[in-house]
This record gives C-alpha cells, structure tokens and sequence, in this order.
C-alpha cells in the first residue's frame, strides 16, 4: 500500500500527479483527506479574521436596498428617467387641476373664441366655445389618465391569474382558458373596443369595462408564456424536490418571475390605451361632453383645423407625449427589472 | 460477506422498474435495477448518458417526470415503502430526510430570490421556522459549506456567485433539514476540477460528520474513485457490475467496466492510445432479449444474446451481471 500524502499547501491531486483510475495502483489512503487532514479545513476557510472583521466589513459592504439597487439601474437610463419625470408631471398637475387650472373647463367665453396660443391670460389659448384650453387639458388630464391606467391595471391583475392557472395546470385547463381568449383575437383590438363601449352606451365607467375586456386576452398570453417557461426551469424541481406544495410553487417561485414582463408589457399598453380611451371619446362612445377629455378635445379641434390649428394639436401633442412616456418607461423597467441584465 | 448484508439499509431499491410510455413506443429507461445505500455510505452511481441513473433516483422522490411511470419494483427507506405512500407524505420526506442536489447549479436556484430565502425555504416548510429564523440558520449552514463571510453571501442573488458557490449554495440548501441521505445527481460537472475536488472533499467531511447516507450519480469514474465507498455501474437500465470501490475499478469484472476504465485517459502514460466502445447504447424502447451490452462485447458468446443474463452475487460483497466475467 503507498503511503498517503499529506500536503496541505497544494499538492493537488497526489504526488504522482492527476492520474485517476490506474489500474496497477493501490487507490487505499492515496487521497489525503482519507487519513483524516482534509484539504477544505473549514475553520481554516472562514477564518478567524474573517469572523473578527467581520462587524467592520459588514458596515463598508452593506448590500444597499432592493429600491436603491432597482433606481440605480433605472436612472443609468436618462431617457427612461425623463419620460417618468415627464408622466409624474402630468400626474400631479392632473391631480392639483382644481388648483391649477385658471378657468372653468366647461364655461366658455364667447367674445374669445378660437383665440390663438399666447392671449393674454390664456397661455394656451381657447376652443371654438371660447373655453380654456389649459384649464380643459388639466381637468381631461384626470379622465384620460384614469381611462388609460385603471383597466391596464386591473386586467393585469385578472390576466396574471388566468394565465398563471392555465399555463401551470396545463391539459384541459389550459385549453378552455387559452382557447376562450384566443376567440377574442379574432377582432381587432380597436374594433372590439369599440363595439363593446357601442354595446354599454357612453360613459367612463363603460369605457374602462371595454378596455378591460380588449385588453385581458393579451396580458393573459404574456402571462400564460412566462408561466410556461418558468414552469419547466430546473429550479421549479428544486422546489418540489425540497417539498413545496403545487401552492407553494405557483404564487412562491413561479409568480414573481411572470410579474416583470407583465409589468413591462403593461406599461407600455398604457400609451396606447390612452389613445384608443380618446379614440372612443372622439367617436363619441366615451366621455359625455362638456366634460373635457384629451380625446374629446382633439375632436373638437377637427371643424377649426385650418382656421386655429392649436385647439387640436395642443391636446394631441400632450396625448402623444404622455403615451410615449409610458412606452420609453416601459422598456427602461424591463432592464431595470431583470435582476440579471441590471450590473 | 454477511456481515455486509446485515448492517442496516437505509435505502433499499429492488428490481425498480420505470418506463415512460410515449405515444408510440415504450421507453424502458430503467429496467429491473436494485441497489441499497447503508448509513453513512456513499454509494456511487456509474454509466453513461441514457444509462438510466437520473430516471432512478427521480423515481425513489416519486417525482418521475411525465409521462414515466415506476411500473415494477420496492423502494424501501428505513424500512418504510416509499411506493406506498401518499403524495403529501412524500412531500414530507423530500428535501427533509431524503434530499436532491442537481447538475445545474444556476439554473436550479430560483433567480428571484436571495440565497437566504432559498436556503430557508426548506427550513420554513419542514421545520416551521419563521423567516428570520431560517436566515439564520441559512448563514450557519453557509459557513458548514465552507463560504467566507456567509452572513454578507445571504443578501446575494444567485447570479452573482461563482459556480462553485452556487453549488455550495445547492449543497447547503439539500443538507437544511438534516437529511438521512442525499441525492446528487452528477452535481459537479459543471465545475472545473479544482472545485469539483473541494466540493467532494466537502462531501466526504459531512458525511463523516452528519452521518448520511449518499448517493452520487455520476459519468466520471475519477469522481467515484476518489470520493465513493461503494459503486454501481449501470447500462441501459440495468446494473452491470456493483461492490466496493477499489475491488470494481482495480479488477473490473464486467466487460462494461473494464472498458469503461480502458476509455479513460492515464496520466504518464502517452504512448498509450484511448480505447473507445466501439458502437453505442442501445435504443432503450428496443432493448435486446439477452445482454444488453452483448453487441458491443469483445467476449460475446451466442448464449449472451439468447436470454437475460441474471446478476451474480459473489461472496465477497460484489456482483456482476455476465456469463463469462473476468477474473
């Protein structure tokens, strides 16, 4: 039998060299761990300075918060950064339209109809029924936002589910689900739109219903594709070889890897449910007037086009700029969000 | 030796058959394999790909992806059925007394969470401990694997640790509830050598320490020699050669094995040119009547190929599946 070599300061494998499996060799106590001094000595590895400093170096390395870590790699982006600036500008001035706004929306003043950008105390200039326009694109603010973001939301939430259950349960599960909604793509998004908001008659709430319904079936395939994926990754075995109950595993580890594209794909849905709210709007099929609405406006700019440009393209420049935001915000939470892409 | 029969088993797998049934044909991945892992034992799984090891020790979890089925066979641990009992028993024992380590360390470790989390998943499922608790517990079983500063490595995500600290991290998650044995399925390689030998290394410290039982899969004999006690070379479903380490690697008695050992490179030794096997595996949805491994075999006979070949137990703790072994 060869005597066990063992040499703690390399010394890798043996001194004979890496030969593995020869057969003429006597493999007893060649391995130097086997004598009992292994190689990985543990107290040795972490170390009694590691341990000793460790107080001092846990203060310099503090990992820094999940928000911090999340806005850095958001805010390396200087044109994701704008265009939030730019939604939360809207947002408040939105919000504060009771203060803000200089006029009453919906009473006009006859003697300045379709008066120009610029008049004085109209900064925007007014409508062809001599309403600010200012005061209208602050108050239309509160409607176009809620009309664009609540149904993204709340279709978000019924979509994540739905395709959470069919794309884990798979079978006939899925079928129902994915076949159901897959009866919905054989309208186009606008024309659904507005048949359905035709269907409820106009009002906000009606409106909001119908962007809901157009929107589910395509959140839910977003949904259904990222469960499907995650669902086969190694580490759903590692869970169920670890115990986890089917529970446990969907709203645990498969959940939180569908939300970011869900999160991402909405937000830039949020841009185009904007202009398809002030599309409806425009149709008529949204809000009633006088109750001012950046889709209404653009409407009611349309008779004046060639005499007093302004009354349409102030609000459609606003309309455009806020959806674009959304879009640009969208793919700046994307890279943000991956935890892999963001270093 | 009967002294070897009589230390008690703490696992016991006999005549395990799984197959998968697709739509056309019928895939005997494994196919009559029996084997036992004693208590503080590590038992080392050999063969190539397709070998049917991996579809083994799935089946002893019960988690035999689909469309497999264990249509044949016992699995008995510490004397329990494991075939018959329930999925919310089962679900019990998995990761707490019987745990799995797989080959990918990266993609096994869910990319959402932090080390601590996923260390403590375990711990909060089992044992019922809070989550502070189980990060806690996360950090001691962190420095057990032998990670500097485990208390900072908690806060990680999977992805910024190295390969070796991933699968040191896969290691700590399969040993947080104290298992009676572990599973690893060909854990280390996607590590470079100089890490696969701390990790086994590793694995032989805990065994010594905690006392498991172990049974490591594996396609690298280095690996089996150096880290296993026992070992089970398998093809084409079935168990070829088993018994201790140094008697199968030193004086191989199937032809399988010992070509498996002439396939493998020899340091010191250049003159000398690599065997290969000739031809490959055969199709596990057609497996040949007699000796599977008969059509590749420099000592086939007519009889290896007219019946099944039975495996011989000899007296000396060893067996082997062949009509005419070596020695």
């Amino acid at each position: 039998m060869s005597v066990a070599k063992v040499d703690k300061d390399g010394g890798y494998p043996d001194e004979r060299g890496a030969g593995r499996l020869d057969k003429d060799r006597d493999y007893r106590g060649a391995y130097p761990d086997e004598s009992g001094a292994g190689r990985l000595d543990l107290k040795e590895a972490t170390g009694p300075r590691i341990e000793a400093d460790a107080a001092a170096e846990q203060a310099m390395f503090r990992r820094p918060s999940e928000w911090r870590i999340f806005w850095e790699a958001f805010s390396r982006d200087r044109l994701a950064v704008g265009a939030a600036a730019v939604i939360g500008l809207v947002c408040l001035a939105s919000v504060l339209a009771p203060i803000l706004s200089p006029y009453d929306p919906t009473v006009g003043d006859n003697s300045l109809r379709l008066a120009p950008i610029g008049t004085l105390g109209h900064v925007l200039g007014l409508d062809g029924q001599g309403r600010d326009i200012l005061s209208r694109l602050l108050w239309g603010g509160r409607v176009s936002l809620i009309i664009a973001l609540l149904p993204v939301a709340v279709a978000s939430v019924i979509s994540v589910l739905l395709g959470l259950v069919a794309g884990f349960a798979g079978g006939k599960v899925d079928m129902i689900i994915m076949r159901t909604l897959d009866v919905f793509f054989a309208f186009p998004a606008v024309l659904l739109a507005v048949a359905i908001a035709g269907v409820l008659g106009p009002g906000m709430l009606n409106v909001m219903l119908s962007l809901t319904i157009v929107l589910v079936p395509y959140i839910s395939r977003v949904a259904y594709m990222a469960t499907v994926t995650v669902k086969n990754e190694l580490f759903v075995d590692q869970a169920r070889v670890s115990g986890a109950r089917p529970a446990q595993i969907l709203f645990h580890h498969i959940l939180p890897n569908t939300l970011s594209p869900v999160i991402v794909y909405g937000s830039t849905l949020v841009g185009i449910m904007i202009v398809l709210g002030a599309g409806l709007s425009f149709l008529g099929l949204g809000i009633t007037p006088p109750r001012p609405d950046w889709g209404i406006m653009c409407a009611d700019g349309r008779n004046f086009l060639s005499v007093a440009p302004h009354v349409s393209a102030v609000p459609g420049i606003v309309l455009i700029l806020v959806a674009m935001s959304f879009n640009i915000v969208g793919d700046g939470l994307r890279d943000a969000l991956d935890p892999k892409l963001r270093k | 030796m009967t002294a070897a029969v009589a230390a008690p088993a703490l696992l016991e797998v006999e005549d395990l058959h799984t197959h998968f049934q697709l739509k056309n044909k019928l895939v005997r991945a494994v196919n009559g394999v029996s084997f036992a892992v004693r208590r503080g034992e590590i038992l080392g799984i050999a063969g190539e790909s397709g070998a049917g090891k991996s579809v083994a020790c799935l089946s002893i979890l019960r988690l035999v992806p689909n469309p497999g089925r264990i249509v044949r066979g016992g699995i008995r641990f510490t004397g329990q059925d494991l075939l018959a009992k329930s999925e919310r028993e089962m679900r019990d024992l998995r990761g707490q007394t019987v745990s799995m380590v797989f080959e990918d360390p990266l993609n096994s470790l869910d990319p959402a969470f932090k080390v601590g989390d996923l260390i403590g998943e375990a711990l909060t499922l089992h044992k019922g401990l809070s989550r502070r608790d189980a990060w806690k517990k996360a950090g001691e079983l962190l420095r057990l694997v032998g990670i500097p500063d485990p208390d900072r490595r908690l806060d990680n995500y999977p992805h910024e640790l190295s390969g070796g600290m991933q699968q040191r991290v896969m290691i700590a998650i399969a040993l947080s509830c104290d298992p009676a044995l572990l599973i690893a399925d060909n854990p280390t390689t996607a590590l470079d050598v100089t890490i696969q030998i701390q990790i086994l290394d590793l694995v032989k410290q805990l065994r010594d320490r905690l006392g498991m039982g172990v049974l490591w899969i594996t396609h690298d004999l280095g690996v089996v020699a150096k880290l296993c006690d026992r070992v089970v070379i398998m093809y084409a479903g079935e168990v070829m050669e088993e018994g201790d380490v140094y008697g199968v690697l030193k004086r191989p008695r199937h032809p399988y094995t010992r070509r498996l050992i002439d396939a493998l490179p020899k340091l010191g030794r250049p003159e000398q040119r690599l065997m290969p096997i000739e031809g490959r595996p055969p199709d596990p949805a057609n497996l040949p009547s007699g000796c599977p491994f008969a059509p590749r075999c420099y000592k086939a006979q007519p009889a290896c190929e007219e019946r099944a070949v039975p495996l011989v137990q000899s007296g000396d703790g060893r067996a082997v599946r062949c009509l005419f072994p070596e020695d």
